[in-house]
């Protein structure tokens, strides 16, 4: 600091809030059976929730980012009626408690769904309660984080470089792919490891719509509420140890070789 | 001026946005650079952005060699864009951003490169192809600009204020660089600036627009000795006043008169310069020259020179020596009298354009 104290009314909340995210992950590690640690880890379960976790997590992100970086690019350049309508509408996702997610999930892809029933009646297919249906879940929990921040990347780029693309010959589609992609790169990828975290602990639209089958649809989230229903609690911390574990790597990884600004 | 027989570009540019209006209507020939000069807001930039297609015209025309453009989208338009801040894409290297356009264009990768590692030897930048442009100074980011506009090939060269984000040594250098890649462009070249200095060395003519219309448009040697607005004489460095000519006397709004040696008659302007005013402790003797009291507002430094305003019956700009300034006692609120002979001042009709 140069230019003087902190002052105490905002340095004392500041530590609070600090503690009170710390503690909690303090807590976990001091329960943590650090003996039985290496057995655990090898659990058949375990090792298939992971794998489970990480798979759908990454599917996940890949649809949220063919489908959320296009949704974005509309609402931060193109001009069309109702865009303020379509904005607000993203952000539902994000303000509706994932349980409801879930059942509205079911009802629009269930087999007797608004789009399900059709897609099962002409395709046979079925998403609920499969793995398949844990991406749809993790997809819809998690594009609206990827969408407002891709937007925000979007508005925040100068958009006179595409004016300058297009003085070029670049059609509006080149414009994007050679100049606005690279540009918000920082962004993007900045936008898909907060989508990708958000679908790894998706708990919540998971349960309803997929349900929680071990080795189809039971993700780590899953496996650690069931695992703590069933009165085993130090496996509970084993597991919630190691998504937790797997995340601050990836992402902290991630973070060294996307987030740092060029 | 002489007329050109066929003009490559053509164009009414209306644009409504707002309170703003402009209206504007612009020839230029093959080969021929036009500056268009205005203070801030006048609406060069708007004309240049509707030129390019990236401001759409809310009305006149626009045709390049005898083709309709106005409803035709940018990339379609095959101009040449040099931006004021040159927007070179920071993620592509220097030859990257020149071989942008010929890639547009449908060109190879490799015949793009050559296209590129050409204008940029023209440019004089060969050795720094393959920096990005955040590792390019000024001057550099500005000819790579030059570069990857001229590559395109582009019938209309359009530049924007290219000369305003250099200091002033560059500024020098890059200018009479520019000069010799405008002359060689075989295309019309329009260039948006606030310099006069620009627009006199680069350009073979000039437009100067204010709130969005000409106020006055011809050569530069026209231009400069017959300023028709107060903005065109401060650029040009002349006072200038407007009032109702009768033979040799003008009389001003305000019941001044001013003698010339030109005979006007009618609606007529005023033109001296600042150097034509001689400063005097009190009332000079002579009779061929214009005199009035003046009380003086403002020094200030001007060349080696100082420039003094001063009030009275009319507000007037004059340049003294710092020997003349100390031997007069120059401090604001002092009290000389101003003399202009009549033979520096040039009066010309106010009622009649420039043809």
């Amino acid at each position: 600091m140069t230019r003087g104290r902190v002052p105490p009314a905002l340095l004392v909340p500041a530590i609070g809030g600090l503690i009170f995210l710390v503690l909690p992950l303090a807590g976990l590690l001091w329960r943590t059976p650090w003996a039985g640690l290496p057995q655990r880890l090898t659990e058949p379960g375990v090792v298939e929730a992971l794998k489970l976790s990480l798979l759908t997590a990454s599917l996940a992100t890949a649809v949220c980012l063919i489908l959320g970086v296009p949704l974005a690019w509309m609402l931060a350049r193109a001009e069309f009626p109702g865009r303020r309508l379509v904005r607000a509408l993203i952000t539902v996702p994000l303000v509706l408690p994932p349980v409801v997610g879930g059942i509205a999930l079911l009802l629009a892809l269930g087999r007797r769904g608004l789009l399900g029933g059709w897609l099962y009646s002409t395709f046979r297919v079925s998403l609920p309660f499969t793995t398949a249906g844990v991406v749809v879940a993790e997809a819809f929990v998690a594009l609206p984080f990827l969408v407002i921040s891709v937007e925000g990347a979007l508005r925040g780029a100068d958009s006179r470089y595409e004016e300058a693309a297009a003085t070029l010959g670049a059609s509006r589609w080149t414009t994007f792919t050679h100049v606005t992609l690279p540009l918000v790169a920082p962004g993007i990828a900045a936008g898909g490891v907060l989508c990708w975290a958000r679908a790894l602990g998706e708990f919540g639209a998971t349960i309803t719509f997929a349900g929680n089958y071990p080795g189809i649809t039971q993700t780590m989230p899953l496996a650690v509420y069931q695992t703590m229903e069933s009165g085993d609690l130090d496996g509970a911390v084993v597991l919630s140890l190691i998504l937790l574990a797997v995340s601050v790597t990836i992402l902290a990884a991630l973070r060294d070789r996307w987030l740092t600004a060029p | 001026m002489a007329d050109r027989a066929v003009s490559l570009l053509e164009a009414r540019l209306v644009v409504r946005r707002g309170e703003f209006h402009l209206d504007v209507a612009l020839s230029i020939a093959r080969g021929e650079t036009v500056a268009l000069l205005g203070p801030n807001g006048a609406g060069k930039t708007t004309a240049l952005r509707a030129l390019a297609g990236l401001t759409p015209l809310s009305g006149g025309f626009l045709r390049v060699d005898g083709r309709d453009l106005s409803a035709t989208p940018p990339e379609h338009r095959r101009v040449g864009v040099v931006f004021q801040d040159y927007l070179l894409f920071p993620h592509l290297s220097a030859r990257d951003n020149v071989a942008f356009g010929p890639r547009r264009q449908g060109v190879d990768r490799r015949t793009a490169h050559e296209t590129a590692d050409r204008w940029l030897e023209r440019v004089g930048l060969t050795d720094l192809a393959r920096r990005k442009p955040r590792h390019l100074s000024g001057g550099q980011a500005q000819r790579v600009a030059l570069a990857r506009a001229l590559a395109v090939d582009p019938v209309l060269l359009l530049l924007d204020e290219p000369l305003a984000a250099l200091d002033a040594r560059t500024r020098l250098e890059t200018r009479a660089e520019l000069h010799r890649h405008l002359a060689a462009h075989p295309g019309a070249t329009l260039l948006v600036t606030h310099d006069p200095l620009d627009a006199l060395v680069l350009a073979d003519r000039l437009i100067v627009i204010e709130g969005g219309r000409v106020v006055q448009e011809g050569d530069a040697a026209t231009i400069t000795a017959r300023p028709r607005t107060d903005y065109v004489a401060q650029l040009v460095g002349l006072n200038l006043y407007r009032g109702r000519g009768d033979g040799h006397a003008v009389r001003l709004d305000s019941g001044f008169v001013l003698t010339a040696t030109d005979s006007v008659h009618g609606d007529a302007f005023v033109a001296f310069p600042p150097a034509a005013v001689a400063l005097h402790p009190a009332q000079p003797d002579g009779s061929p020259r214009n005199t009035w009291p003046a009380v003086l507002t403002d020094i200030q430094r001007h060349g080696d020179n100082l420039r003094v305003r001063l009030d009275g019956p009319i507000v007037v700009a004059a340049d003294i020596t710092p020997a003349a300034a100390a031997h007069l006692d120059l401090a604001p609120g002092r009290e000389l009298w101003a003399a202009v002979k009549a033979s520096e001042t040039r009066a010309y009709p106010a009622g009649v354009p420039e043809a």
